[in-house]
């Protein structure tokens, strides 16, 4: 199958979207929900592309648009630019100093945030990807809840995350740093889920490891019992330990 | 809240087509909210998290987690009714009741909320109670209707 990206006849090699056929060309699409190893989501739309023809015409997300023969799609016209810099605009007033956020705003070129921030404070832009990162890889400690203006994420009735692991996984797909872990002593705090953790300690050397639960987690997924309990740095001298020198 | 009886709601759907929803109904019409503990028994029978049936329970307006009153006023602001004096209507309904939209009375007899669009907008400015439609009812006659249902009629 080919499709025609930008003016160029492009193969498409088993990707299940347009955005992942421009990403192994080397086109930059921009994205903020999108995550290779989670399902798509369509949430931010900032990926949105021109369909020329070959399908339905408009802007659409590519990160959500399966590759159909014939398909013309333009990832960089002016009506796409146009677009993309209204919903940085937008995404500016929410979280005006998201790293992330700024450095997208750069390089599309938007200077201006015309919009009014909300009244209340937000650091989230519900882009969702801490909710499927958690679904997936972690133990669905966090999910969307309500709707509307009131729509966030949250840990179920709004309590202390019951169910986290400690796994960090939200932490680190977070594009604007809304979430954030912290590790004292043997404590490991979780915020805004009001996750509380007990830490657990290398067997070896006694440094902080990570999350108890996580470690009781990552047994139960993963057979590899020799690396039980132990820190990376005591993990490397036992492996080495065990490989003889020949001769 | 029963534990067996949340568990035969439960058993009565073993379809897995739109099962959460129906039991979640039934949850909610049996005990007028999704009590925690009914939400956590679902959820181990289930095998959905409870974080989804939170979401659930959340996003759809029929759906509570605070117990509603015995008959439920949904006042209409869609559009039409909002254009045909819904404000008014539901001040009259706060003043008469005593609480706000979203609230339930001390004595849990009645609920007050705010909905969007009946789906009779010819009838507007529209409120329901307990599903029975009242159409084109001026704020003058609410304390009328609110008198039927306040002595066990209505229905
Ligand atoms: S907390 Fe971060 S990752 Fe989660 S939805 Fe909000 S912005 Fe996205
Ligand atoms: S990356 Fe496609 S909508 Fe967010
Ligand atoms: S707007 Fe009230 S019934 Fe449609």
């Amino acid at each position: 199958m080919e499709i025609t990206l930008n003016g160029k006849s492009v193969p498409v090699q088993g990707e299940a979207t347009v955005l992942e056929v421009a990403r192994r060309e080397g086109i930059w699409i921009p994205t903020l929900c999108h995550h290779p190893g989670l399902p798509p989501y369509g949430a931010c739309r900032l990926c949105i592309v021109e369909v020329k023809a070959g399908g339905r015409q408009g802007l659409t997300a590519s990160c959500t648009l399966p590759p159909a023969e014939g398909l013309v799609v333009e990832t960089d016209s002016p009506r796409v630019r146009e677009r993309r810099k209204v919903l940085v605009q937008l995404l500016l007033a929410v979280v005006r100093d998201a790293p992330e956020i700024r450095e997208l705003a750069r390089r599309l070129g938007v200077e201006k945030a015309p919009f009014k921030p909300p009244e209340e404070k937000r650091e989230c832009i519900l882009c969702g990807l801490c909710v499927r990162v958690c679904e997936t890889a972690g133990n669905s400690a966090i999910g969307f809840a309500f709707r509307g203006s009131q729509r966030r994420v949250s840990p179920p009735f709004g309590k202390a995350a019951a169910d986290c692991i400690g796994c960090r996984a939200c932490a680190k797909v977070c594009p604007t740093g809304a979430v954030r872990f912290e590790q004292a002593g043997d404590r490991l705090t979780g915020e805004p889920w009001q996750a509380d953790l007990q830490v657990a300690r290398c067997t070896s050397c006694g440094r902080p490891l990570a999350a108890r639960l996580l470690l009781d987690f990552a047994r139960k997924k993963v057979v590899c019992s020799d690396f039980e309990g132990l820190c990376p740095a005591c993990r490397r001298r036992k492996v080495a330990r065990s490989v003889k020198r020949r001769g | 809240m029963n534990t067996a009886e949340v568990r035969e709601i439960i058993a009565r759907h073993p379809e897995p087509e739109g099962r959460v929803a129906a039991i979640l109904e039934e949850i909610q019409k049996k005990y007028r909210h999704l009590p925690e503990e009914a939400l956590r028994i679902v959820s181990g029978e289930l095998g959905v998290s409870l974080t989804r049936l939170y979401g659930v329970a959340t996003f759809y307006a029929a759906f509570s987690l605070e117990p509603k009153g015995e008959h439920l006023i949904s006042i209409c602001h869609g559009t039409a009714c909002h254009v045909k004096g819904a404000k008014n209507l539901a001040e009259r309904w706060e003043r008469e009741v005593g609480i706000k939209e979203g609230q339930t009375t001390a004595d849990g007899m009645f609920t007050l909320e705010a909905v969007r669009c009946l789906g009779c907008c010819s009838l507007a400015p529209v409120f329901s109670i307990d599903g029975k439609t009242y159409g084109g009812v001026k704020p003058d006659q609410v304390p009328e209707v609110l008198g039927e249902w306040k002595g066990g009629g209505g229905r």
